[in-house]
């Protein structure tokens, strides 16, 4: 039976968990940006009315997904992709420069950030690709490809520069990880940026010599019968020159704003009223949130307006402080509740496509989540990316629901596929 | 496996997220003290500022109490807007821009909105002040002055800058700071440190209580006492010499280097940068850029000494052994040093005692062209000579515990090879300093304590201005002597010269009697140059001395702008002022007259006119009226006074 009514096949759970949460977000972003004066909640000329209109606006999106064939989704991907890399090229000739970041296009008052765009177009034409049935990622070709698909974005992006896209789609790693790539890639990965981090906290030499250790610990405790010392020895000298490279790296290549995050991070002398004000605004706000919150609309960080921004990247400060770790735990339950949800969708789908697809949602929602309320609390370096469906912006609210209800139209799809 | 790296990354994160968030909101109390939010109040109270009192005990600056109506721009409910500004009389233009001010600074924290009303002003808006919500007074202290000279010396209190608030934590918006003078040098000390109480507030703005039983509550210390070594006795009596003239007087205790009096003139009311009027006038001070009264030419301007720096001169020149007492010199109008340099001192046969007492330029030409050629190559010459001069504090900073101050400038060898790279200066090419005229740039309170070292025979102490803060201890570096490089036998032979400049030298119509003064007169030149012409001035008025003879115990300088020649103004001023500080009386009342109702303002006048010619469109008569106007207002201030 074909064709079944889209009410019966949409999951249910997962566009509940969208809806609460952009209304949490609604609430958040009226309370953050509330006027002295009493306004109607529809004055476009207020921050809020006007997320309200973007809200609004979803409703069409979401029924053109809906209601489109969702075989075209994957058969047009590579134009999707084709469209995204044209787009991110077209930025260096027509793109604005806006704090030193060409990352957008304004046509008279919209403004529209193709790398919005270019992650779902990317997340489609992956999943295209990885669901062909030649292909295996243990062949090297196949690896560079898939790679390839991945890194021509994150190389266009990061010449706008815009280090936080790019980090968004680096977190695609995730999905060819799922789908067969070789582990080391991702373990590499992983201690890399942990390198990274330690070397320019510690002595660079401490850290080789504990490597050392641990690498001959590891050797002597190997037990199969291939351990080679040649390749420990090579990565040991892998290891050695990364470490080494980093404060030359950090000093030299890092831009000075890149390094003041990493130093706000590290805390290595950091002015409180520069570099160092917005994190410790924002810190302020959330702790004095304190178990229970000080009540939506009451507080009193979010009214000062001391954080900079509080409605777009900072919007979880506002929720940490008027709804308290209990509303804050809430949100970020929401959150998980939905990533897993997808997740468990994706390996239910059917086809490898809606898969890989639902992979790179979970993926790319999770890496926001996680990168922004991270920033937040002093865990990872500022770097300006949204949370999704809570921050201002209809730009990135109609994204992430694009994003969101292809999948929901692929997953809702599923009965038809056989 | 694989399929659960995604699921199980998202889980850690997210425990990691809730653990850090759980951290920040329920463990650490530190971000909710610092959340200076509206729940918690904080109010300072503001310690009084030390009083400032002079040598003998006299006050000097006391504090009166003055309230700023400060606004939290959040808070203002509807008020009745004419009332309120009918009430504090401002228009309400100025009202709603000051309220966008405050808006700009933080709507949520408390800044100034009207600063420094006195208390009847406060009691009109006291009566009504629960009707303006969003609206209190804040008590603060201001300083109210017992005297109304010492301008230079106080400084004055202002309310703190971005700049200062920026940089220094303890500063809030609207906290008052002392800016040049002692405020500014001893402001720690005078201003205490306030206290801050942390009070809790409920929904509608009560307070119902100290916040966590006030643990983060600090007391208020009290600012301390100063005494300055000013005896405003003859502060006093300098000021009133120096009305309608321009320039300086140091006096210093040559056997403390407490510093007894320091005239600048013109000067002004320290009253006049208090309360509401205080911006205004301070901008009128400010823009005057030809009188200059917030200009301290006692320590900021340098002037060429002129002959009083002969007795340097003259000294170097006994220490390098170059002349002794009977040295004889000829003069004949004058000398030939390279060129002819004129003398006035009416002589034929000079030694060092006439040489002195009556300023032959010759004599010491003649000394000093013999220091310079004593050693082969000039520039190892200058340099020992700087050297000499050096240690008389000259060219210079003294150290002193003002926050202002010249240093001045005595030539070395660097000098001179900047103006001639080629070489090729000798003694001749640099003769003028001899006689204070050349390079040497010097500054009144540095003659001063250079004539400190000639009444000390040999040595000074760091002139300062604070004698005692109460509990505390003076700096070291004021109870250190600092000897000069002559030796003490070199000086008496000069001090009797001195001596003698009264009894029969170029101020023997200035002798005391009863009282041995050790002076000398100096006329230094003065040109300025306007749109390209170099105008001569007239020349400067310049008087050092130093009395008792024996066991001295003021020394001063004087230095009067284009006040003709040295015994015309700066020697009689000199006069008086020793006069008045060791006998406490004056026995030539004649004479202090002369010089209480002198005015050099037709002199300045003259100078603005030259001036006012490089620009067009400040007309003379402007400058004129400018200064009738500055001499009502200082005539009116003395009247004022008298009848006090």
């Amino acid at each position: 039976m074909r064709n079944q009514s889209i009410g019966s096949s949409i999951d249910w759970i997962t566009l509940l968990l969208y809806i609460a949460l952009v209304i949490m977000g609604w609430m958040t972003i009226y309370s953050a940006s509330l006027p002295l004066e009493e306004t109607s909640i529809f004055d476009l000329s207020q921050i809020y009315g006007r997320q309200m209109l973007f809200i609004g606006l979803t409703i069409p999106i979401i029924f053109i997904i809906l209601f489109t064939e969702a075989k075209l989704f994957e058969r047009f991907s590579f134009v999707f992709y084709g469209i995204g890399i044209v787009l991110l090229l077209g930025l260096f000739v027509f793109g604005k420069t806006i704090k030193g970041q060409t990352n957008w296009y304004q046509f008279g008052g919209f403004g529209f950030q193709p790398s919005e765009f270019v992650k779902t177009a990317t997340a489609l034409l992956l999943a295209k690709y990885l669901s062909y049935s030649q292909i295996n990622l243990k062949h090297t070709k196949d690896q560079l490809i898939g790679l390839a698909i991945v890194g021509l974005p994150v190389f266009l992006i990061l010449l706008q520069p815009d280090a936080g896209s790019a980090m968004i789609f680096i977190s695609l790693i995730f999905v060819l990880n799922r789908e067969g790539l070789p582990s080391w890639y991702f373990i590499s990965g992983i201690i890399a940026i942990a390198l990274f981090f330690l070397s320019l906290l510690i002595q660079p030499l401490y850290i080789i010599i504990a490597i050392l250790i641990i690498m001959i610990v590891h050797y002597v405790l190997n037990r199969k019968i291939s351990r080679n010392p040649i390749v420990y020895g090579l990565i040991y000298l892998v290891i050695v020159a990364f470490s080494f490279s980093v404060n030359y790296v950090y000093n030299n290549v890092l831009e000075s704003h890149q390094k003041d995050r990493i130093n706000v991070l590290i805390g290595d002398d950091v002015d409180m009223k520069k570099e160092g004000y917005n994190l410790n605004q924002s810190m302020i706000a959330i702790g004095s949130g304190g178990l229970l919150g000080k009540g939506y609309l009451e507080g009193t960080q979010t009214k000062g307006g001391f954080v900079p921004e509080q409605h777009t990247d900072y919007i979880f400060t506002t929720v940490g402080e008027e709804w308290g770790f209990f509303g804050s735990t809430l949100v970020i339950l929401l959150f998980v509740t939905l990533f897993l949800r997808i997740i468990y969708l994706a390996e239910n789908q059917k086809t490898k496509f809606s898969r890989v697809y639902g992979y790179c949602v979970a993926t790319y929602l999770f890496t926001h989540f996680f990168v922004n309320i991270a920033m937040l609390i002093k865990l990872f370096p500022t770097i300006g990316v949204p949370l999704p469906f809570f921050s201002y912006g209809g730009s990135s609210l109609w994204a992430f629901t694009i994003l969101l209800f292809i999948f929901i139209k692929l997953d809702a799809n599923k009965v038809n596929e056989w | 496996m694989r399929k659960i790296v995604l699921p199980a990354v998202i889980i850690i994160s997210s425990i990691i997220l809730i653990a850090r968030i759980f951290y920040l909101q329920v463990i650490d109390e530190s971000l909710k003290l610092k959340s200076e939010n509206n729940a918690i109040k904080k109010i300072f109270d503001f310690p009084e500022r030390g009083y400032i009192y002079d040598r003998n005990g006299k006050l000097l600056v006391a504090n009166q109490p003055s309230y700023d109506i400060m606004v939290v721009p959040r808070e203002i409910k509807k008020i009745d807007t004419i009332e309120f500004c009918k009430l504090l009389h401002i228009s309400k233009a100025d009202f709603i821009k000051k309220i966008e001010k405050a808006k700009v600074y933080s709507p949520m924290l408390p800044s100034v909105f009207l600063a420094q009303l006195n208390k009847a002003e406060y009691a009109a808006f006291q009566e009504k002040e629960r009707k303006f919500e969003g609206f209190y007074a804040q008590k603060r202290a201001l300083r109210d002055y017992q005297v109304k000279d010492c301008a230079n010396i106080f400084g004055f209190i202002t309310q703190v800058n971005d700049a200062i608030l920026e940089k220094n934590p303890y500063y809030n918006s609207g906290d008052l700071i002392g800016k040049q003078g002692v405020e500014q040098e001893y402001e720690e000390i005078l201003r205490g440190i306030k206290g801050v109480k942390y009070l809790l507030r409920d929904k509608h703005n009560k307070i119902i209580g100290p916040y966590k039983e006030g643990q983060f509550d600090t007391i208020a210390q009290q600012g301390k006492d100063l005494t300055l070594t000013i005896d405003h006795e003859i502060q006093k009596y300098g000021t009133e010499l120096m009305v309608n003239k321009r320039g300086g007087i140091v006096a210093i205790e040559p056997k403390t280097g407490e510093i007894l009096a320091l005239v600048s003139a013109p000067t002004y009311d320290p009253a006049m940068l208090v309360g509401r009027q205080r911006s205004k006038n301070y901008t009128a001070l400010y823009q005057d850029s030809i009188a200059k009264p917030l200009y301290d030419r006692g320590l900021q301007a340098t002037y060429p000494p002129g002959s009083p720096f002969k007795i340097v001169t003259g000294l170097i020149g006994l220490q390098e052994q170059v002349i002794d007492e009977q040295t004889v010199v000829y003069c004949n109008h004058g000398g030939y040093f390279g060129r002819f340099i004129k003398c006035h001192c009416g002589q034929h046969t000079l030694v060092l005692n006439n040489g002195i007492y009556k300023s032959c330029n010759t004599y010491f030409e003649t000394a000093f062209k013999r220091s310079i050629d004593k050693y082969k190559i000039p520039s190892q010459s200058i340099d020992v000579w700087s050297k000499h001069v050096k240690s008389f504090g000259l060219g210079q900073f003294l150290g002193t515990d003002m926050p202002i101050g010249a240093k001045g400038l005595v030539p070395t060898s660097k000098t001179y090879k900047r103006a001639y790279p080629n070489g090729g200066w000798r003694s001749n090419t640099i003769i003028s300093n001899s006689i204070g005229q050349g390079e040497i740039l010097t500054s009144p309170i540095q003659l001063a304590n250079m004539m400190a070292v000639v009444a000390n025979r040999g040595y000074y102490y760091t002139p300062h201005i604070v004698k005692k803060i109460k509990g505390q201890a003076l700096d070291e570096k004021y109870t250190t002597k600092h000897y000069s490089t002559i030796d003490k036998k070199y000086f008496p032979p000069v001090i009797q010269g001195l001596a003698d400049v009264y009894n029969v030298g170029t101020a023997y119509n200035l002798k005391v009697e009863g009282l041995e003064i050790c002076g000398k007169t100096g006329t230094a030149e003065n040109k300025i140059r306007v749109a390209g012409k170099t105008y001569q001035l007239k020349d400067h008025s310049i008087f050092v001395a130093f009395a008792p003879r024996e066991n001295p115990t003021i020394a001063i300088a004087v230095f009067v702008e284009n006040g003709y020649w040295g015994n015309r103004w700066a020697g009689p001023i000199a006069t008086l002022m020793i006069e008045k500080y060791v006998n406490g009386k004056i026995s030539r009342t004649d004479l202090e007259n002369t010089m209480l109702n002198g005015s050099l303002l037709p002199e300045y006048n003259k100078i603005e006119n030259i001036i006012y010619q490089r620009f067009p469109e400040r007309t003379s008569e402007k400058a004129n009226d400018s200064i009738a106007k500055r001499e009502i207002q200082i005539g009116e201030a003395k009247k004022e006074e008298e009848t006090n």
